[in-house]
C-alpha cells in the first residue's frame, strides 16, 4: 500500500499542476513511498467511534455585519499581475 | 552608551533608554543597521533590509516619545518573517513563486505594530513557505545559526531566531505550523512562543496549513516576549479563526514562586535519539522547577509517537489546497514561454516552488485523492482528535508540561537535507501542541558543547499565562538567556 509507482506520481503531478522530469518522478518516487511508509503507523491507532478533528479549537462562524468597507483599488489590485491588458489581468486562452 | 553596544539590549532595556531620552529611537535603528552591516553576510538572517524606511519609522516613532504617548514598542527595531504581509515591501515566503510580490496591504501583526510606532528593520529568511527545520529550503540561500557558522538555526523561522541571537533586531515575529518558532528559537539559544491556535490573527500571514499556523514572538528574553505578545494577540474579524477571548496584559504573570505549580513531564517526550546533553539540561531544568516550588510529576502522553505522521498528513493536505493559488495569473511567478494555459500553470509550479513544497503538496494531492481520503486524511483528522483529548486529560492534573524542545542541538548544514524523514524528526518534540491547538514556549536551558539548548513549556489552550509564570522564574534563576554568540 505504501510503495507508490511512477505513473502514480505522474498522475499526482497532473493533478496538483507541477510540472516534472522522468528524474524528478523518480526522486519522488522513492521519497514520497519512504514518508508514507512511515505514516502508515495510524492504522496501529483504534480510531473506531473517535469523531475527527478539523480544528482545534471550537469555533462558531464568524460572520461580519454586511456593511460596505473600503477595498483595494483598481491600481493596486492589479499591481501584481504579472500580464495586464487595460484594467484587466491578461491570461491565456482556456479554450482553443 | 556607545553605540555599538545598543543592539545587544532587550526590548525592556531600549524602551527605559528611549524614554528617558538617553537616545533615540534613530540611534538605535542606525546601532542596528550597523549591527547588520558588520555580521549579517556571515548571518544571512535576512532576506530584506530597507533602511531608508526604518529610519523614517525611526524618526516617527522618536515624534511620538515626544510628545509622550510612546507605547511599549515604540522606536524599537524588529524583523518579520518573510511570510506575514507588509505593504509596499517584498514579502517572498523565501520562494522564487512570490519573489517579486509586493503585497498592497498590510497583515494584522503587522499594522498591529505599525499602530506602537515599532520600526520594521527587514523581512526575515525562512524555508520556503515556512516547510522545514533547517531554513536550508529558502529557495534564496541558508541562514546560519550565529553560535557555529556551519550548523543550521533551525526552521522554518530561522531568519527570525537567527537575527535575535546575533542581536541583528531586538524581536522578530515567527510563525510555527509544526515547531517552527520553538525549535529555531531552541536551536539559536532565544525566546520562542507558539500562542494558542487562534491567539494572534493570521490574517495577511501567507497560508501554509490553515488549522495549524500561528504566529508568536521570537525574543532574548521572557520578559520581552510578553510585552510582544501583547502588542499582537487579540480578536480580528478578518481572520475567521481567531478567537475572541479576553486579553490579559501577559507581563502580569511574570514573577518568582512557582509553589501549588503541578507540572507534568511526560515519559515519551524522551525520545529515542536524544541527545545526551539535551537531556542532562532538560533534566536539570526540571530538578530547578522543583527547587523553585513547583511539584514536577510523570506523566504518560501515549499517543506522542504518533503525532508525526498525523501531521505528515494534515500539514501536507492542506498546503496541497492553499497553494493551489499560485498559477501565474493574478500574482507570482508566471511562466511566459509554455504553449497552452495548462503547460504554463504547470511550468510556473514546477519553476516556482522548490523541492520540499512541491513533496509536500504531492502528499497531500495524494492523502486527499478519491480512495485514500478515509485511509490518510480522514484517519489521520480522527487520531489528532485522541491526541488532543490526550492533552486535555493531562491538563486536569497539571498546570503545565515540560520537555525539550529539539531532541538534538542544531546540526551542520546539509546534514539532513538528503533524507527528508530524518528532518521531520526534529519536529517530533513540538508538532504535538500544533496538533492540539495549545501553546508552547521554547526558553534558553543550557548548553551542550557550545551550541543552546531549549526548554519547551506547554500549557493548556489560553494558558499562556502559566507558561509565562514558570518561563520566567527559570529564567531568574539561571543565567542561560543572558548568553550571547561571540559573532
Amino acid at each position: 500500500m505504501n510503495q507508490i509507482s511512477s505513473d502514480e506520481v505522474r498522475h499526482l503531478a497532473l493533478l496538483c499542476r507541477v510540472a516534472m522530469s522522468d528524474d524528478d518522478v523518480e526522486v519522488m518516487r522513492g521519497q514520497m513511498s519512504d514518508i508514507l511508509g512511515n505514516i502508515s503507523i495510524l492504522n496501529q491507532v483504534d480510531t473506531e467511534g473517535v469523531e475527527p478533528t478539523g480544528h482545534s479549537v471550537d469555533l462558531v462562524s464568524v460572520m461580519r455585519d454586511d456593511e460596505v468597507q473600503p477595498s483595494l483599488g483598481l491600481e493596486e489590485t492589479l499591481a501584481n499581475a504579472p500580464t495586464r491588458e487595460g484594467d484587466f489581468i491578461r491570461v491565456r486562452a482556456v479554450l482553443e | 552608551m556607545d553605540g555599538s553596544a545598543l543592539p545587544f539590549l532587550t526590548i525592556q532595556e531600549a524602551r527605559s533608554r528611549l524614554d528617558s531620552r538617553e537616545i533615540s529611537s534613530v540611534d538605535l535603528t542606525k546601532a542596528v543597521l550597523g549591527r547588520i552591516e558588520q555580521i549579517e553576510d556571515s548571518v544571512k538572517a535576512f532576506v530584506s533590509v530597507n533602511e531608508e524606511l526604518a529610519i523614517e519609522q525611526a524618526d516617527l516613532a522618536d515624534k511620538r516619545i515626544a510628545a509622550g504617548n510612546a507605547a511599549p514598542l515604540t522606536g524599537i527595531p524588529m524583523q518579520l518573517k518573510d511570510n506575514m504581509a507588509t505593504r509596499g515591501i517584498a514579502t517572498t515566503c523565501s520562494s522564487r513563486m512570490l519573489e517579486d510580490y509586493i503585497p498592497p496591504y498590510d497583515a494584522t501583526v503587522t499594522q498591529k505594530l505599525y499602530e506602537q510606532s515599532a520600526v520594521l528593520i527587514g523581512k526575515g529568511n525562512l524555508d520556503e513557505f515556512a516547510m522545514g527545520s533547517s531554513t536550508e529550503n529558502s529557495a534564496f540561500f541558508p541562514t546560519r545559526n550565529p553560535w557555529d557558522l556551519d550548523r543550521v538555526p533551525g526552521g522554518s523561522s530561522g531568519g527570525p531566531a537567527a537575527a535575535v541571537a546575533a542581536s541583528e533586531c531586538f524581536y522578530s515575529l515567527g510563525s510555527d505550523t509544526g515547531g517552527s518558532i520553538r525549535q529555531p528559537a531552541s536551536l539559536c539559544g532565544v525566546v520562542g512562543l507558539k500562542p494558542t491556535y487562534g491567539l494572534v490573527s493570521r490574517y495577511g500571514l501567507v497560508a501554509f496549513a490553515s488549522s495549524l499556523d500561528q504566529i508568536g514572538p521570537i525574543t532574548k528574553d521572557v520578559t520581552d516576549c510578553a510585552l510582544v505578545l501583547n502588542a499582537i494577540a487579540g480578536y480580528d474579524p478578518r481572520d475567521s479563526t481567531s478567537l475572541n477571548a479576553e486579553i490579559p496584559d501577559y507581563t502580569g504573570s511574570l514573577g518568582r514562586d512557582l509553589s501549588g505549580l503541578r507540572i507534568g513531564v511526560p515519559t515519551e517526550y524522551f525520545v529515542e535519539g536524544m541527545e545526551p546533553g539535551v537531556e542532562d539540561a532538560t533534566r536539570k531544568s526540571i530538578e530547578l522547577l522543583d527547587r523553585l516550588g513547583a511539584e514536577t510529576v510523570e506523566i504518560s502522553l501515549p499517543h506522542t509517537s504518533y503525532a508525526l505522521a498525523v501531521y505528515y498528513i494534515l500539514a501536507p493536505s492542506e498546503c496541497s489546497a492553499n497553494l493551489a493559488r499560485y498559477d501565474g495569473v493574478k500574482y507570482g511567478l508566471s511562466d511566459r514561454d509554455a504553449e497552452t494555459m495548462w503547460d504554463a500553470l504547470e511550468q510556473t509550479r514546477g519553476k516556482g516552488f522548490g523541492p520540499e513544497v512541491k513533496r509536500r503538496i504531492m502528499l497531500g494531492t495524494y492523502a486527499l485523492s478519491a480512495g485514500y481520503y478515509d485511509a490518510f486524511y480522514l484517519k489521520a483528522q480522527r487520531v489528532r482528535t485522541i491526541i488532543r483529548r490526550e492533552f486535555e486529560q493531562a491538563f486536569e492534573s497539571v498546570d503545565a508540561i515540560v520537555s525539550a524542545t529539539s531532541p538534538t542541538v542544531a546540526f551542520e548544514l546539509g546534514a539532513k537535507t538528503s533524507d527528508p524523514v530524518q528532518m521531520y524528526l526534529s519536529d517530533v518534540l513540538t508538532l504535538p501542541a500544533n496538533i492540539a491547538g495549545i501553546p508552547g514556549m521554547s526558553i534558553p536551558a543550557g548548553m551542550s558543547d557550545g551550541l543552546p539548548v531549549g526548554l519547551q513549556i506547554l500549557g493548556k489552550a489560553l494558558g499562556e499565562q502559566t507558561i509565562f509564570k514558570i518561563a520566567h522564574a527559570l529564567e531568574q534563576a539561571t543565567d542561560w538567556h543572558t548568553l550571547r554568540p561571540s559573532l
